[in-house]
């Protein structure tokens, strides 16, 4: 695109014509500095991370990682807790969210009538529009009650609590746990993954389809046999994109883990994860080891988040960067 | 025989993913109308003048949401000015400039990377940049922060939007012995101009609903105040203190809260669809 110009245009006299003097200059340069500023945002952020998390970081040195001890009081700090109750919540969300975010996909490009097409992935790109504290408040009064009340009293009620399900489902029965939070985030990163998906789709040839209909494929075999190895990698990368905002997702989060640093124990027990920790705790924290702790498991988010969001981009490839 | 018994199993097969398709889209369809119809039922009955008038309330008072309301206009607009400033620019470097090098596609990948970065930790960020060294919370940092998220956004729509325009339009102004960076700012921009403004809105629909960011850089502050340097109530930091709390009044308050920021963001986000869809049109 820029080759094309730039041969189009001979730069020896463009120089001399008043038009392109100083001011294209001065406006080029500026046009770079925000780039680069950009550029420097990022790399700001790590470093005030590692240096905020330093003192913390020095301190426990790699116990911070594998100890699940947070107490402010005797001012013993372990990311295990929370790094664990981060990685479960997004894991199980994206379990939940990937087969809908696929059905809605492929439902948007083969089987929805052209007439509602339009409102239906506004509808489902709206799902991302909502604010995440909107989600966090929705899951804290409509669903956690409901939750409670119509699948953990029943389970309560039910199934003995030595078994193996009773203990694998046992928890305090007010809908605030960590499968509820995977439920909220799962409907969160949902639109996301959805809509890359659907564009990953669209991007199959329309020849490759024709030919595979024409051949009496039914539209499940053209999905399965045709477009599902065509988008492959990339697909994968939708997925990681997802994740990545299911590992960051701060607010909804918070509204509905129930807040506990204990390592978690069952699928309906309460928990934390970073984003939720950071949150809850930051302004309240008046020791320097705590807010660096704190800093120090901001840097383990980004760690984690900026893995995730890389594969992602690598695998989606360049022409969607 | 055979044969009508595979064509069958087929379509059998066939009708089951068409249903479970369809399904998904329902599930997702059904999620939207649930929430948006607990927004209503919970808070239109709490809307009334006196959210509009009064501060927010101490416990069991009577009161409502202009220190909020005014404390999140005031930030948005702020960290708007500047993102809409830095991302254009940016944008424009990167479709225009920056075009096939390396430095360019390095710096894409970092704003799709702080596009997609955890919120809190740019309110971290901030905290370290602008709240510590300061010995203080401030409207300003929470701008600031605001700012660090609505950037990325305005920057990868400026850039996606500029790439849309014919090269004969550059060619064009150019034959013409304009300058580049004149054929730019007065041909490019000019006929991307609904594009920009998508950009714009999409990028305040990303941050008028972000609380995270907010909690340790604008704090809050019950008052109404419009200093950059005194901390500033905001409504997504009002909603989270008051529907945590154990007080019916506060919770009321906080639904009516959640109403408006959720009809602001979606309405931002849907005009900013509609002229991209326009532009990407004609």
């Amino acid at each position: 695109m820029a080759n094309a110009m730039t041969a189009a245009t001979p730069s020896a006299p463009q120089g001399n014509l008043r038009s392109a003097g100083a001011g294209d200059t001065l406006f080029k340069g500026l046009c770079f500095s925000a780039a680069m500023l950009l550029m420097l945002t990022l790399v700001g952020l790590i470093v005030s991370l590692v240096i905020g998390g330093w003192p913390a970081i020095s301190h426990f040195g790699f116990k911070f990682l594998t100890s699940s001890a947070w107490d402010p009081v005797t001012d013993e700090y372990g990311a295990a807790g929370p790094v664990v109750g981060t990685l479960v919540t997004a894991f199980m969300a994206m379990v939940m969210a990937l087969p809908l975010a696929f059905g809605i996909a492929v439902f948007l490009v083969e089987f929805c009538p052209k007439r509602i097409a339009n409102w239906v992935s506004t509808a489902v790109e709206l799902l991302a529009g909502i604010p995440s504290i909107v989600y966090g408040m929705w899951g804290l009064f409509v669903l956690a009650p409901w939750f409670a009340e119509h699948v953990q009293m029943p389970i309560i009620m039910n199934l003995d609590p030595e078994s193996f399900w009773g203990k694998v489902l046992y928890g305090v029965p007010n809908g605030a746990n960590i499968f509820t939070a995977s439920l909220i985030l799962a409907v969160m990163v949902l639109p996301y993954i959805a809509t890359v998906l659907r564009e990953l789709l669209l991007t199959v040839p329309p020849h490759v389809r024709e030919a595979a209909y024409g051949m009496g494929c039914t539209p499940f075999e053209v999905v399965r046999a045709i477009m599902l190895p065509t988008v492959g990698r990339s697909a994968i990368g939708a997925v990681m994109l997802g994740l990545g905002r299911a590992l960051g997702e701060t607010m909804a989060v918070t509204f509905i883990i129930g807040n506990s640093h204990a390592f978690p124990d069952s699928l309906f027990a309460s928990g934390s994860t970073i984003a939720s920790t950071i949150a809850n705790e930051f302004t309240e924290a008046t020791g320097e080891l705590h807010i660096s702790a704190l800093i120090a498991l901001g840097l383990v988010l980004f760690a984690i988040t900026f893995t995730t969001l890389a594969a992602a981009r690598l695998l989606i490839g360049r022409e969607q960067h | 025989m055979a044969m009508i018994d595979r064509y069958t199993r087929r379509r059998i097969q066939n009708g089951i993913f068409v249903g479970l398709t369809t399904l998904a889209t329902a599930v997702a369809v059904a999620a939207l109308v649930m929430i948006l119809y607990s927004l209503v039922s919970q808070g239109f009955g709490g809307l009334n003048a006196a959210v509009f008038t009064m501060d927010q309330p101490p416990p069991e008072m009577e009161g409502g949401l202009r220190n909020a309301i005014w404390g999140s206009l005031e930030l948005c607009a702020l960290a708007m000015v500047i993102s809409i400033i830095v991302g254009i620019l940016a944008g424009t470097w990167l479709a225009e400039y920056g075009e096939g090098s390396k430095l360019a596609s390095v710096v894409r990948f970092l704003n799709d990377v702080l596009l997609s970065a955890p919120s809190i930790l740019v309110g971290l960020f901030v905290y370290e940049i602008a709240v510590r060294p300061f010995g203080g919370f401030s409207a300003l940092a929470g701008a600031l922060a605001l700012a660090f998220l609505a950037t990325p956004v305005v920057t990868r729509t400026t850039e996606d939007i500029l790439r849309l325009q014919s090269n004969q339009l550059r060619e064009a102004g150019m034959a013409l012995g304009a300058g580049k960076g004149y054929v730019i700012r007065a041909i490019i921009w000019r006929a991307s101009r609904p594009g920009l403004v998508t950009g714009a809105l999409l990028g305040f629909a990303r941050i008028s609903g972000e609380t995270a960011p907010l909690l340790f850089t604008a704090l809050g502050n019950p008052n109404l105040s419009f200093s950059l340097k005194e901390p500033i109530g905001s409504l997504p930091a009002v909603i989270f203190q008051f529907a945590l709390s154990a007080y019916d009044d506060w919770r009321r308050l906080a639904w009516v809260g959640a109403l408006l920021i959720a009809f602001t963001v979606l309405s931002a986000n849907i005009i900013g669809r509609a002229l991209s869809r326009r532009s990407h049109n004609s």
